[in-house]
């Protein structure tokens, strides 16, 4: 494990990681069609892959766990992608439409 | 650093250049072509006719969104190949049973896949 | 500014401005375009954190087969034109609530001590060492995200064939 000197501080990977969460906080807030919320949800993941693999390179040189975790976190995305994309393209089938608002059979 | 980032001024560069290429391109015809656009020209032709006003429901079948995902589960499989590659020979045997299992478990999905007719092209 | 950290700020740069895309862009195939940047810029990232492997994950998973997946979906979820019609009408409520949170987690970021400021060195992790690590240590998680990835490629199956037995018996 060879150390290399890193002339960017921790700091400017979580202020990018928080950034891009909130990018995509305002994203799931305000579209209305179903795959671009998934899209924002997909920005939101990459923000805590961010964090994950910056404290995992800057702040415990021996445990690598990080790194781990951020490749389970893609695998995981795929798995969820795959199958809420399914649930959307099934609802549009029922109901003719992707937009959230307009699914609300739930809705009391 | 700089050993790691000597590895990847290639790739910047490639990437640079290339969307230098792309974009003078793109710019140059702008700049060139003669250029005018009107909502009769946006429409799709449809022999002289005006086209049906009813919107199409969906051109593309469902089923390229089921090829679509077959392909991104095995995409997953092979990147966790690499790195089983690479390591076969120093953790031994139970690397070799692990990726026996992890394929048995994805080939399953296969083959229930195969067994829906998901991979016939009717 | 040294050459590294001109290159972490275009790569930032290049996430932020992909990410604003996703959300803002009024094209629903621009937003999905507009992701596949944000997530190569991400896998810039991981390269200047120093895990290649991590970006090869990155660009073969997320930016290779995910964005397939999301752009095939939006094809078969368009009624009539691409243009999203309708943004919530809770968008300047959106902005506040996500201009807050951005400013409480920089607060956060800003005002804490972090472990790793003092000597800035950041550890290149072998290739081979990460994959032995996956293979003994995390064998177990590895085998249940197996699990996961089939029950994902059922479920979609189940979820999403039926329709075409119909579309048989119309035909």
């Amino acid at each position: 494990m060879e150390a290399v000197a890193q002339q960017i501080p921790l700091e400017h990977f979580l202020v990018l990681s928080a950034i891009l969460f909130s990018i995509g906080v305002y994203g799931v807030l305000t579209r209305r069609n179903a795959v671009l919320i998934i899209m924002s949800v997909e920005l939101m993941l990459n923000a805590a892959s961010i964090n994950m693999v910056a404290f995992a390179a800057y702040t415990s040189p021996a445990a690598f766990t990080g790194i781990i975790f951020a490749i389970f976190i893609i695998t995981i995305a795929a798995a969820e992608v795959g199958l809420a994309l399914a649930i959307i393209l099934r609802i549009f089938r029922n109901r003719g439409t992707a937009n959230v608002d307009e699914v609300n059979a739930l809705k009391w | 650093m700089q050993v790691l980032l000597d590895n990847y001024v290639a790739v910047l560069l490639a990437g640079v250049i290339g969307f230098i290429l792309v974009g003078s391109a793109l710019i140059g015809s702008r700049l060139l072509a003669p250029y005018s656009s009107s909502r009769q020209k946006e429409t799709s032709y449809e022999c002289g006719m005006v086209p049906a006003a009813a919107p199409i429901r969906s051109q593309i079948h469902i089923r390229y969104y089921l090829f679509a995902i077959l392909f991104l589960i095995f995409d997953v499989e092979a990147v966790f190949l690499f790195p089983w590659a690479v390591t076969f020979l120093s953790v031994g045997k139970a690397a070799f049973y692990e990726m026996v299992l992890f394929i048995a478990v994805l080939g399953g999905g296969l083959a229930y896949a195969w067994k829906k007719g998901v991979l016939q092209w009717k | 500014m040294t050459v590294a950290q001109g290159i972490f700020y275009l790569i930032a740069a290049l996430a932020v401005a992909g990410g604003l895309g996703v959300v803002l862009a009024r094209n629903t195939v621009y937003a999905a375009l507009f992701l596949i940047l944000a997530l190569l810029a991400v896998a810039g990232i991981y390269i200047l954190l120093a895990s290649e492997f991590l970006a090869l994950v990155q660009v073969l998973i997320y930016a290779g087969a995910i964005t397939v997946l999301l752009l095939f979906a939006l094809m078969l979820t368009r009624v009539g034109d691409l243009e999203e019609t309708m943004v919530g009408a809770q968008w300047p409520l959106a902005v506040v609530a996500s201009i807050l949170l951005v400013g409480l987690l920089i607060t956060t970021i800003a005002t804490s001590d972090w472990p790793g400021d003092a000597d800035g060195m950041i550890t290149r992790i072998p290739f081979e060492t990460l994959g032995e690590a996956l293979f003994r240590q995390w064998a177990v998680p590895f085998e249940i995200a197996s699990l996961v990835l089939l029950i994902a490629l059922v479920g979609a199956i189940v979820l999403a064939r039926d329709e075409e037995g119909d579309v048989e018996e119309a035909e």
